[in-house]
């Protein structure tokens, strides 16, 4: 008898409350998979393999910098700054790659050498890492909340690239510089491949590494890594020097992709690479997270928005959608949460 | 004789595994100041708790003024005219003081505010206590001491009947006790009741007419100062009870050299925790395979000293040797680097991420032993190491990969040990190593703290139980105020003898009794 018992209380438990925290773990996959159904029965176009990789193709810029913001909220920050932080990148890549780099007004002199497609890159990395390495200074060692400097952030950036592009727009790179944006290896675009691999490097540094465990212990709880001797400082100020490198090379790989840097380029990045990570199951306060829900969470996004065009829905929609979504996600998150504490 | 003004019966409270109040009785004389004394965990905040409304009794009835009255939130207590002032304060300290003082209950005309009349009746309020503050004053300019007559002013204002005090004067300089004292005499002859909750029992003879003593959740007695001296309270705090709980241990450990010496540590006020107890002139060793308890009441300071020590908080001066050599300890990883541990007081707050894994846990603060190439986490290695500790210290989990959080109190608390352990330390220092843990779980930690003095590692532990402290340590020193007050091998230390040390001043000049205490506070 109190064998049966017992075996109920155990069913009532693998009920609801077993579902619930199954359900939060896999709810982003789960929604794609739905999403990707849907779609493919309302519109017969969206599951050709080239609607796919354009898909692939169209979030792996934001996907690349949400990988970056992956790291930073795992640590309860945030990072606002990312798509001014793209612009200058870009405009500075342009600029090397041009070779005017003394005058933006130089430019129409088609005379000048520029420098080829890889100083350009680093160009767009080393303004990445200083612009990252910068905000994370005020926010480690002058203690201004990461929410306001990244505020700051955003502003300053975008004011330097309208500043340094007072001409106009760059445009018009030569053929390898194009390839990282335009290319492909076999079917698969150049963009997606950069952004697959800095996703698996990674998961494998947050999974596998000291450097990863340090990054969710500070996330879950920053005193308690403080006196087990972590150096939260350190962690810190790290997180925003990879999501500026990674800023850095999205703001390269964009002007590629669109053979032109401007001023507005990546514009409200902010919005769609905070929602993928927090669509991907990275919680907002902190230590709990993962680079494979960022990626799905990109893809989500990315299936969407793809999908609403495609069913001719106006962009002003997608925008709604995108935000409703986003806070229907963390609502989910808030109420498995309490489910759990009870 | 007469009628008490509030009466608590047969009063009874239980928490999961822990009674905290057990059949309590006790009255309040109208116009009396009620001391209530008991060692920290006594039950003198749950009783606290009970007549503010917070928590509800499990049995028990409570009557005011001939009336049995219910108190199920603080807003019933307030309404009945019960009103506590905590020792954090209440306070918003961004609102001016008239807005605080009518926070609530803003007088005015439907949603409109009347400034004017709040200023005014603010100005009287403060008054009538003979203060001289600028109503539209933000709390945040106020010194401790006016912070907290704002409090008292505010529950005057309210009509209250009986004021609760908890521990008022920790955070007050000598002239801020005494016009204490004298607006608590003035209280006194207007008719209200005051429950002064305290560790200092020379305030306690000064301005107290009775006392009850709670030790153990049970009232052990009471009386009438006068009737009553200081070391009839202290015998009464004391309890022996808990005594035989505790098995002793380490009765066979010889001690080695000196590991820990620090030497005229102070630390001075920081604005940034401006409630910490400031630390005087503390210096204690502390030997190989030792086990030195430190002892005192809340505010003593022994968690500040060792947070100082661990580089955890920044202390102003004095010197600290390892293995007689001077090192300088600027944060926790300079103190792990020279082979100190602490396992924190609040193990949810300060030791544990729960989001992770037990395995996470334990080997966060090895993961360098525990790598290959220098940065990559060697997964095999990590888990023998949770293996090897859930051996020897019997962590009861379901596997190293659970989460945290689904252990019970005494198994996380064992994953903290294990985590230090892990580094082979030279000292570990254990604040509260048994708090919130069962008491079968107590005995195995404390098991573990004796093997680990066994194997030479020099323990520092805190506990704010007496008993504990007795069972575990070599050797005692006492805290009072930011001091070291005394100390004794364990042959000769009883927990009177303690108490004593803890909680009187032996060499007060001052009648307040507190005079050397309070040098150097605002």
């Amino acid at each position: 008898m109190s064998d049966a018992a017992a075996r109920k209380t155990v069913q009532a438990r693998t009920g609801w409350a077993a579902v619930i925290p199954l359900l939060s773990r896999y709810a982003p996959a789960v929604c794609l998979v739905l999403l990707m159904v849907v779609f493919a029965i309302l519109e017969p176009s969206f599951l050709t393999p080239l609607n796919l990789f354009n898909v692939m193709r169209q979030i792996s810029i934001e996907g690349l910098i949400a990988i970056g913001m992956t790291f930073v909220i795992l640590t309860a920050g945030i990072d606002l700054s990312v798509g001014s932080l793209v612009a200058v990148a870009g405009l500075v890549a342009a600029m090397i790659a041009k070779g005017s780099t003394a005058s933006s007004f130089s430019l129409s002199a088609a005379a000048q050498q520029g420098y080829g497609w890889f100083a350009a890159m680093l160009g767009a990395i080393a303004v990445g890492l200083l612009g990252g390495s910068l905000q994370g200074f005020a926010i480690t060692r002058l203690k201004v909340p990461p929410f306001v400097v990244t505020l700051g952030g955003l502003s300053v950036f975008r004011g330097l690239a309208l500043m340094i592009s007072a001409a106009g727009p760059i445009s018009g790179f030569e053929e390898p510089y194009r390839w990282w944006g335009q290319g492909r290896i076999g079917p698969v675009p150049v963009p997606v491949i950069v952004f697959l691999a800095s996703a698996l490097v990674a998961f494998v540094v947050l999974r596998y590494t000291r450097y990863g465990r340090q990054v969710y212990a500070v996330g879950g709880n920053r005193e308690a890594a403080r006196l087990s001797g972590v150096n939260v400082r350190r962690v810190l100020l790290s997180v925003y020097i990879i999501i500026g490198f990674l800023s850095g090379l999205a703001g390269f790989i964009l002007s590629a992709r669109l053979n032109s840097s401007e001023a507005v380029a990546g514009e409200g990045y902010e919005l769609n690479v905070i929602a993928s990570v927090v669509i991907g199951g990275t919680s907002l306060f902190g230590g709990v997270g993962s680079i494979f829900g960022t990626v799905i969470g990109s893809v989500l996004i990315g299936v969407l928005i793809n999908g609403l065009v495609l069913m001719n829905v106006n962009s002003y929609v997608q925008q709604i959608t995108i935000g409703l979504i986003l806070v229907a996600v963390v609502a989910f998150d808030q109420f498995a949460k309490s489910r759990r504490l009870k | 004789m007469t009628e008490p003004l509030l009466r608590m019966e047969h009063i009874s409270k239980r928490f999961p595994g822990v009674v905290a109040l057990d059949d309590v009785s006790f009255e309040i004389l109208p116009g009396e100041v009620h001391g209530l004394l008991g060692e920290n965990g006594a039950g003198k905040s749950t009783l606290l708790k009970i007549l503010s409304g917070a928590y509800q009794p499990d049995a028990g009835t409570i009557t005011l003024g001939g009336k049995p009255i219910a108190l199920p939130t603080p807003l019933d207590a307030q309404r009945q005219g019960i009103v506590t002032i905590y020792q954090e304060f209440n306070l918003i300290p961004t609102m001016t003081v008239a807005e605080n003082m009518f926070l609530g209950r803003e007088p005015g005309s439907g949603p409109f505010i009347s400034w004017k009349r709040m200023r005014e009746e603010t100005a009287e309020a403060l008054g009538r206590l003979g203060l001289d503050l600028d109503p539209m004053m933000p709390v945040s300019d106020l010194s401790v001491g006016e912070q907290q007559m704002v409090e008292i002013a505010r529950a005057l204002s309210m009509e209250s009947r009986i004021i609760i005090m908890d521990e008022p004067t920790s955070a007050l300089t000598e002239h801020e006790v005494d016009r204490l004292f004298r607006i608590i005499a003035d209280l006194k002859k207007r008719g209200l009741s005051i429950i002064y909750v305290t560790h200092r029992l020379q305030e306690v003879m000064q301005i107290c007419d009775r006392v009850s003593v709670l030790r153990d959740g049970i009232r052990i007695g009471g009386g009438k100062v006068g009737d009553l001296g200081l070391d009839d309270f202290i015998r009464m705090m004391v309890g022996r009870s808990g005594a035989q709980l505790f098995t002793r241990l380490g009765d066979h450990r010889a001690p080695g050299a000196v590991v820990l010496k620090i030497d005229g540590l102070w630390r001075e006020r920081d604005p940034t925790n401006p409630h910490a107890t400031l630390l005087k002139d503390v210096s204690l060793e502390v030997r190989a395979g030792e086990i030195l308890g430190l002892a005192g009441l809340m505010g003593a300071g022994r968690t500040e000293v060792v947070r100082c020590i661990f580089g955890a908080d920044p202390h102003h001066r004095g010197t600290v040797e390892i293995e007689g050599l001077p090192v300088t300890i600027r944060s926790p990883i300079d103190a792990i680097r020279h082979g100190i541990g602490l396992v924190p007081e609040d193990r949810k707050q300060q030791a544990l991420f729960l989001d992770l894994a037990v395995r996470h846990n334990l080997a966060i603060s090895s993961l360098e032993n525990l790598s290959w190439a220098r940065w990559f986490v060697n997964d095999a290695a990590e888990l023998e190491l949770v293996e090897h500790y859930r051996k020897t210290l019997d962590i009861r989990m379901a596997s190293a990969d659970a989460k945290i959080a689904d252990l019970s109190g005494g198994n996380q608390q064992k994953v903290v040990l294990a985590r230090w352990l892990a580094l082979r330390p030279k000292v570990l220092i254990v604040d509260e190593p048994t708090r919130g843990i069962d008491i079968a779980a107590k005995a195995e930690v404390h098991h573990q703290l004796d093997a680990m003095a066994r194997s030479g590692i020099a323990v520092i532990a805190i506990s704010s139980e007496l008993p504990e402290v007795l069972a575990i340590s070599d050797r005692i020193v006492t805290m009072r105020e930011g001091r070291i007050t005394g100390g004794m091998p364990r042959d000769q230390a009883t927990e009177e003898a303690l108490m004593n040390l803890m909680a009187i001043d032996r060499s007060a000049a001052s009648p307040a009794g507190n005079a050397s205490g309070n040098e150097g506070r605002i």
